[in-house]
């Protein structure tokens, strides 16, 4: 497919990025992603801090210049022709933007001025609870409500593609809940949305397509079901910690995955058959232990996204 | 139940309260996407009413702007420390007029750059689709604005005091609009290259540094050779020196110190453009 200069039709994805690398001297923090996003839907890129996700977005947005492949806008190409792109998209960057002695009102204001047909800003902190902070310096506002009012300066110019940088990090329940709907409702209107987060219940329950990221390249990419279904299923069991299982492994036939997640926690994953639990249920009584909390089931979100990006922490 | 449900719908009948299913609280195409820029224009202008906004709001820079030109036309027109001519005002109002153009210019704008791109703001700007040269412009009218209010507000005082001012006005204007392209230039180079805490120690030392060899109190004709040399090579002292010729003596002010102004802006400028970090 050429991407060339040409409008994306209505019936072309929003975005496109095709192959992208992104290097900052040695570190290669964005290495050979590709995908889509269609108008109304949204795409979940989700991956541990500093696996690529706002080095992405940015690439997006046209403020990092990409070092090889190509990614489209609405059609343009973000870093030659940002004056054409930025105003058509809507961005809530980590670091939010305010100007700390703006008020919270003003600041949106100022935003919505930039449009000729925004949003109506009091509709907005409105319906995001900020009515009651709006004469409030953004300096005192809390984390929540600073989040709140970039989501706000994201929307009010009616934008086609929105991209959400950890959109409800330092939310309360309460309000990520609400959050949650207005990014439903913004993608049934028709604007084609991609959010980052490591929270897997918000990927799980927002996106129509979920690509896991890690050390910059894609892991793993699909909708939310296609990741926790196929025919893998697992096998749980809790039993003494530190066992050896390379007699289980021998004994059981090609395919299966066996792990301890953590201490004296066990997981055998593959396609899963009532002989499966019998070979486990029988290494277990030869080597003398007596295996608990046995159980079968789909994978969760959650163990997909571990088993690609590990278990140690990073910063 | 989500928050909205709680929220009074008297400003807007969008929300609707309790459904739950679909895309939530929110009528359907409350967002559809029809994203319409406005005027470039528009866009300066509404960036220079918040800077405008912020700033009459802020102690800090009320006292920079006014308090102490004010304090400093009033103090040196009735005591006198300095040794200056008679009238004392006509000889004062050329160096406050550049005092007031060194802080609003230079030290107001740089440390106000230096913060808006600490916080990401000129980020959060560049991405809803502000233009560099809007943003510019945003920041140059609010400069202008201050600068308006400055001059009325000392020109009047110093009406009171008895100043006499000669020469042609024009003169003056111009000097007061090279010194503040200048001022906005270098205040842009030092806000938009350094982190922010060195910006704002730089762009006070600088301030002091200006107030001292620019001609501000002591005139640089009544100085040794060697400062007057050094200081009307400074923006500051081309500027007071400049104002002094017109206002106080009557006539044009002197090539040398148009073109050091211009100087000036060639160096703040081009080296904004080289080396500002709009992210």
């Amino acid at each position: 497919m050429t991407l060339d200069d040409a409008p994306a039709g209505p019936g072309e994805p929003a975005l496109v990025v095709d192959h992208l690398v992104r290097r900052y001297g040695s570190v290669t923090a964005v290495d050979d992603l590709s995908f889509s996003v269609p108008r109304g839907s949204v795409l979940a890129l989700l991956g541990p801090n500093g696996a690529g996700k706002s080095t992405t977005i940015d690439a997006c947005v046209g403020f990092a210049r990409p070092d090889s492949g190509t990614i489209r806008v609405l059609g343009a190409d973000p870093w030659r022709d940002g004056a054409r792109v930025r105003p058509r998209i809507g961005v809530m960057p980590q670091s939010g933007g305010a100007q700390a002695s703006a008020r919270t009102r003003e600041m949106l204001r100022l935003l919505a001025q930039c449009s000729a047909d925004p949003i109506d800003p009091d509709w907005l902190l409105d319906v995001l609870g900020l009515t009651a902070a709006a004469r409030t310096p953004v300096r005192r506002l809390s984390g929540g409500q600073v989040q709140r009012l970039t989501l706000a300066m994201a929307l009010v110019g009616r934008p086609e593609v929105l991209f959400l940088d950890e959109p409800t990090a330092g939310m309360d329940p309460q309000v990520r809940r609400l959050v949650w709907n207005l990014v439903r409702a913004v993608r049934a209107d028709g604007v084609a949305v991609v959010l980052t987060t490591h929270l897997m219940d918000e990927a799980e329950q927002l996106a129509d397509r979920v690509l896991i990221i890690d050390h910059g390249r894609a892991v793993a990419d699909g909708t939310p079901h296609e990741l926790t279904t196929s025919e893998q299923t697992t096998l749980r069991f809790t039993a003494r910690p530190g066992m050896d299982l390379t007699m289980l492994r021998t004994a059981l036939p090609d395919g299966f995955a066996i792990s301890e997640t953590s201490g004296g926690r066990y997981l055998v994953e593959g396609d899963i058959a009532p002989a499966t639990i019998a070979t486990v249920t029988s290494f277990c009584a030869q080597v003398g232990v007596l295996p608990s909390d046995l159980s079968v089931g789909r994978r969760t979100l959650d163990e997909v996204y571990l088993e690609l990006t590990g278990r140690e922490v990073r910063g | 139940m989500s928050r909205t449900d709680a929220v009074p719908s008297g400003a807007s009948a969008r929300p609707v309260p309790g459904t739950t299913a679909g895309s939530g609280p929110f009528l359907p195409g409350t967002f559809r996407p029809a994203p319409r820029p406005a005027a470039a224009w528009r866009r300066a202008l509404a960036l220079a009413g918040l800077e405008l906004r912020i700033t009459l709001r802020n102690g800090e820079q009320l006292l920079l702007a006014l308090v102490i030109p004010v304090a400093g036309l009033i103090g040196m027109t009735v005591s006198s420390i300095v040794d200056l001519p008679e009238p004392r005002v006509d000889a004062v109002v050329p160096g406050i007029l550049s005092l007031a153009v060194l802080s609003t210019a230079f030290t107001s704008q740089a440390i106000v750059t230096g913060f808006d791109r600490r916080y990401g703001v000129l980020r959060r700007l560049a991405a809803a689709g502000v233009g560099r040269g809007q943003l510019v412009a945003g920041k140059v009218l609010a400069v202008l604005a201050v600068l308006a209010g400055q001059i009325v507000v000392l020109g009047v005082i110093a009406a009171f005091l008895g100043w006499d001012p000669h020469g042609n006005p024009l003169w003056a204007v111009l000097l007061v609009l090279l010194g503040a392209a200048a001022l906005v230039g270098l205040a842009l180079l030092v806000g938009g290259l350094l982190r922010a805490e060195a910006v704002l120690a730089v762009a006070n030392v600088v301030w002091l540094v200006l107030v001292g060899v620019g001609g501000v109190i002591v005139p640089l004709d009544r100085g040794p050779e060697w400062f007057q040399t050094v200081g009307s090579l400074t923006p500051v002292g081309a500027l007071s020196d400049g104002l002094r010729e017109v206002l106080q003596h009557g006539h044009a002010p002197s090539w040398t110190h148009l073109a050091v102004l211009a100087g000036w802006i060639v160096i703040g400028w081009a080296g904004t453009v080289r080396w500002f970090r709009w992210l």
